[in-house]
């Protein structure tokens, strides 16, 4: 009951407390003097907020307290049952013990709550009153707001706060203390009850025994241990340690491919990954000369000289390499034969890579075919490469002509026919007879656009008919759509070259006829997509557990996205913003990159554990997949962005030099961009290299000492 | 079907198709254009100089960032006064044995066009410093260094061009710096670029997506400022600032200030516009270079000639009185007088 009284008196001082605050928050808004009026109602809202807040507290133990001194008006069987529930296993069993060893405690006692809080209460209650009696006296409306009123109150708000903020640490504890009591009472009572009802006492050994129950684990699998009798489990990994990185699955087993074929083939990817890190860090480079342009004065290192030394090295170099390198692979497995002639392949090998250094070298010392872009290598240079491309092509050709199954494998139809379409696109980008004033130009677009959609795209498709399915272990979605593809690609890929000349001097129709082809680009585009997508259908759980399908998916969408922007770009309603801009520059590593480099890295990562049986490390073959990608997104956006605002700037007549200006931001974004993918070209030359001639794996060693056991006479010691 | 199971039919077939359509898209308007089309009457072709000037310019890459085709935009009309025509490639044939012919249209546009550049910028002085460092003329520039086509001389022969280089672009070299036959051949290729003046009764092609609205500017009495919707400092920016700069102060030795310029201060606005419309060669004897005619060769309207006065006299603490564009258009037509006059006399 005392309790109760004291409540009373702290629910009474609480509101005696907030009064002299009421009245000073309904006067301020009267006041005129904005000046103060914003101070007072500042001054006057914090206090409140913090007398409310502590109010609020102080209420809230006060109603603790109250639940904690009445009385359980529930039956007292209820109450009994709730109180056991309550119990943990070690409480109920100490209980037990208790019982048993039969000992009793003495009553419990409620502590008195102090002299000082009664004090404190009433102190409390008439500092108050005196606080409330004085603002009442000197209530005016000016009066109350000026500044010396003002100051006054903040005066007495201060002492009223930390009476306020006592009293509820006071309340506190006599809440727990009070709490305590009620507990260590309950207790007793419980412990006494037990000791003599039997009845609650089986309730409790029940309840303990409810608690106690485990599961053995075994309920589902039985007594019997597992065994796999038909050999069906394979690649069961132990967790021992937590992962940072998801496991994901493990390459296919070793394939029995001819030495001799993977030797060629891995000088093919070798190569073609060292003119990737070479060509990207020149790459890297000239684009930091876009911020730092007085980076060097070397005539060999400047970006005129060094531009088209990246363009052709990641060209000619990488991608073409790694190309015809998976190629050999292909073109003999789908005709289920062996490669005509691994020799004719070396040939083309070093024929390719001289091509490449020699070009670039003259590149860097200035001489060049003159201008047209991807065909700056000079003709005795280009004529080496295009005499590996067709060396090669013969040794395809012949290979499929061996093949052993009847019908020929989509993915032969697009390496052949790309193979064959290149030779022709070289030839008749180098044969001068036509070329002459705008002929040149006219070429010039047939050639570059050529040489990117009939040889890298083309060529790449092949490769994915076949690895795609591979890695997804289902078939290709559609056979008939990959043909429509196929003819619709050379139907109109082949039309759509001069689209990069829209506008200027040459032919408007054949200006228009580029427009048509791009438009009719969607045709194989979307058939493509369509049947890698489907082909996904199904399988999309798989990616998660792979380290080779996000490639093909990034590839696949980069497909989709990049070869859709290039027809967005060819109307000439867009074409007069996006060209000459850094729009260019950005479509084209989102096609050259996106598509063609993350198909060609798929294909890699897929086939060359199967080659040589060596696995990369997966954490760093997701450390490249992600530096890739981010890469190409951080280099290709920011680009997309200035691209657009810079042509927007020409069209509105801005001058030239406020889009080299405007562009700023956007070409440091750039170099952050392209020092990813440089970065994750180092980690994949090294995933190469781990590929190639990394430690001895577990199982090849296993596989060495049971073959020379197999060798060593049985009556031996081993 | 038969022919998906041979690999003859199929791959010849594809072939097939393939140069067809090479021979329709490619083989065949290149033929076309190289045998229908000859140079135009007033082209001049490239004399020994200017030919090894293309040389270097195509050896540098220099296409890889600036254009040789105005298109038919309107945006373009900055690089020339006309849209280019097949017969302005015409000139074009194979370099040597071993290199293509080199229209150099180019594929993007990271500098300025270069169709009309012999025009816009007929100063050899400018060229040159602006090849030696292009920052030093245009701050912002991110152009590549061609330091290598100069050498440093203590003592340079007679006949040599010395580069007046200011001394922030130095880079501490202290002898004087002189250009090689290579940079003078390439300055001198590139003031060969001009664009020809189609012959008489051959259409010009027009410049398309332009603005529908007529300049504003042109409603007279008004003087061109930027109210009346023409941006004198865009104007100056893309006519005049490459070598006055955009403080004015031109650089010392090489182009006048136009800071407290006695021309421009003038209250009367004739000198200053005569000298927009036909160039000044008066302080050549100090060392500052011939400033070209840029406003007839950038092909400017009386009103855009207005807005620049207007904004030099404003700028940089100039106080000058303002002129309008029917006073521009008034000295601009007492020249067709004072030369028809003279002739008469």
């Amino acid at each position: 009951m005392k309790i109760r009284f004291y409540l009373f008196f702290i629910l009474v001082t609480a509101l005696l407390a907030c009064s002299p605050f009421n009245t000073v928050y309904a006067v301020v808004p009267v006041e005129i003097n904005p000046q103060v009026n914003v101070i007072a109602c500042l001054i006057v809202a914090f206090t409140v907020f913090f007398i409310l807040l502590m109010l609020v507290w102080i209420i809230r133990l006060a109603k603790e307290l109250n639940e904690d001194t009445s009385s359980k008006e529930i039956t007292v069987e209820k109450w009994r049952f709730r109180q056991i529930n309550g119990l943990d296993s070690r409480q109920l069993e100490l209980l037990i013990r208790r019982r048993n060893s039969k000992r009793r405690k003495g009553k419990p006692n409620i502590e008195r709550p102090g002299l000082k809080t009664t004090v404190i209460v009433i102190l409390f209650c008439l500092l108050s009153i005196a606080a409330r009696a004085q603002t009442a006296e000197d209530g005016g409306e000016h009066v109350l707001t000026s500044p010396g009123m003002i100051i006054m109150l903040a005066l007495i708000c201060i002492p009223l706060l930390a009476v306020m903020f006592f009293v509820g640490v006071r309340l506190q504890h006599l809440a727990n203390k009070t709490r305590y009591s009620r507990i260590k009472k309950e207790t007793h009572d419980l412990a006494e009850t037990v000791d003599s009802d039997d009845a609650v006492f089986e309730e409790l050994v029940k309840r303990k025994q409810a608690l106690d129950y485990k599961l053995t684990n075994k309920e589902l699998s039985g007594k019997v241990d597992p065994e796999d009798a038909r050999g069906m489990l394979l690649n069961v990994g132990e967790i021992n340690s937590p992962r940072f990185f998801a496991a994901k699955r493990k390459a296919a087993a070793r394939h029995q491919a001819d030495p001799e074929l993977v030797k060629l083939i891995m000088w093919y990817l070798g190569t073609a990954a060292l003119w990737l890190v070479v060509g990207t860090s020149i790459g890297e480079y000239i684009g930091i000369k876009f911020v730092a342009p007085d980076a060097d004065h070397v005539s060999w290192l400047s970006f005129g000289r060094l531009r088209p030394v990246h363009t052709n090295m990641v060209f000619w170099g990488w991608s073409s390499l790694a190309m015809i390198g998976l190629g050999y692979y292909v073109v003999s497995t789908v005709s289920n034969t062996a490669i005509r002639s691994i020799k004719r392949g070396y040939q083309s090998l070093v024929l390719i890579n001289s091509a490449v250094v020699a070009g670039s070298l003259s590149l860097m010392a200035g001489i060049n075919n003159g201008g047209g872009e991807y065909r700056e290598y000079t003709w005795p240079v280009m004529g080496l490469f295009a005499a590996g491309i067709v060396i090669s092509l013969v040794n395809y050709l012949q290979t499929v002509a061996d093949r052993k199954t009847k019908e020929i494998y989509i993915s032969n139809w697009y390496i052949i026919s790309a193979m064959m379409f290149i030779t022709v696109i070289a030839v008749v980008g180098y044969i001068p007879l036509y070329q002459n004033g705008l002929g040149e130009t006219i070429i010039q677009g047939y050639y570059m656009h050529q040489a990117v959609g009939m040889w890298f795209m083309l060529f790449n498709l092949g490769l994915v008919y076949y690895f795609l399915p591979q890695q997804l272990n289902t078939p290709i979605y559609s056979y008939s759509l990959g043909i429509l593809a196929f003819w619709a690609q050379i139907l109109f890929y082949t039309l759509i070259g001069t689209h990069h000349f829209l506008f200027s001097s040459i032919p408007w129709w054949l200006q228009t006829v580029a427009i048509v082809g791009s438009m009719g680009m969607l045709i194989p585009v979307f058939a493509g997509t369509t049947n890698f997508l489907m082909t996904f259908k199904g399988n999309y759980h798989k990616i998660g557990r792979s380290y080779t399908l996000p490639f093909y998916i990034v590839g696949v969408l980069f497909y989709f996205t990049g070869s859709t922007q290039g027809t967005a770009e060819a109307f000439r309603s867009t074409n007069l913003v996006w060209h000459f801009t850094d729009f260019t520059v950005a479509h084209s590593h989102l096609t050259m990159y996106g598509i063609i480099a993350f198909m060609l890295w798929a294909c890699i990562y897929t086939l060359v554990p199967r080659l040589t049986g060596k696995e990369p490390k997966q954490g760093l073959v997701g450390a490249h997949f992600w530096m890739a990608l981010i890469g190409v997104l951080f280099y290709t956006i920011p680009l997309m962005i200035g691209g657009t605002l810079k042509g927007i700037a020409w069209t509105q007549g801005k001058p030239f030099i406020d889009g080299v200006v405007l562009m700023a931001p956007y070409w440091l974004w750039r170099a952050i961009g392209g020092s990813l993918m440089w970065a994750s070209h180092l980690v994949f030359a090294w995933n190469m290299y781990v590929m190639f001639a990394g430690n001895r794996t577990e199982s090849e060693m296993k596989n060495q000492i049971f073959d020379q056991l197999s060798h060593t006479p049985i009556n031996a010691e081993i | 079907m038969e022919i998906y199971n041979n690999h003859r039919k199929l791959f010849t077939v594809a072939l097939c198709f393939f140069v067809l359509l090479t021979f329709f898209v490619a083989i065949v308007p290149a033929t076309s254009n190289q045998n229908n089309n000859a140079p135009l009457p007033g082209s001049i072709p490239l004399t020994k100089l200017e030919t090894q000037g293309k040389n270097v310019f195509i050896a540098e890459g220099c296409v890889a960032c600036h254009t040789q085709q105005v298109r038919n935009l309107d945006m373009d009309k900055v690089w020339g006064t006309r849209p280019g025509i097949s017969a302005d490639y015409a000139n074009n044939s194979r370099t040597d044995v071993w290199r293509n012919t080199a229209t150099l249209m180019g594929s993007e546009r990271t500098g300025p066009d270069l169709t009309n550049i012999g025009l816009r910028q007929p100063s050899s002085d400018w060229h040159l410093l602006h090849l030696f460092n292009p920052r030093s003329v245009v701050a912002a520039s991110i152009m590549p260094s061609y330091e290598w086509l100069f050498t440093v001389r203590d003592y340079p022969w007679p006949g040599e061009v010395v580069v007046n280089v200011p001394d922030d672009f130095r880079k501490r070299i202290t002898g004087r710096i002189v250009a090689s036959d290579k940079a003078l051949a390439l300055v001198a290729y590139l003031k060969s670029l001009k664009q020809v003046k189609l012959p008489d009764g051959k259409p010009v092609p027009i410049f398309l997506y332009g603005k529908t609205a007529e300049i504003s500017g042109s409603t007279p009495g008004k003087p061109g400022t930027g109210k009346a919707g023409l941006d004198g400092a865009a104007l100056y920016a893309t006519n005049c600032q490459a070598c006055h700069q955009e403080n004015g102060e031109g650089l010392r030795g090489a182009f006048p200030s136009l800071k407290d310029s006695k021309v421009v201060l003038d209250p009367s606005a004739e000198v200053q516009v005569t000298i927009i419309m036909k160039g000044y060669n008066g302080r050549a004897s100090e060392g500052y270079g011939v400033m070209p005619p840029v406003g007839t060769n950038n092909n400017l309207k009386s009103e855009e000639v207005a807005a620049i006065v207007n904004h030099e006299r404003s700028s940089w603490g100039n106080n000058s009185k303002m002129v309008t564009a029917d006073e521009v258009k008034k000295i601009i037509a007492s020249f067709g007088k004072g030369e028809a006059t003279t002739a008469k006399k």
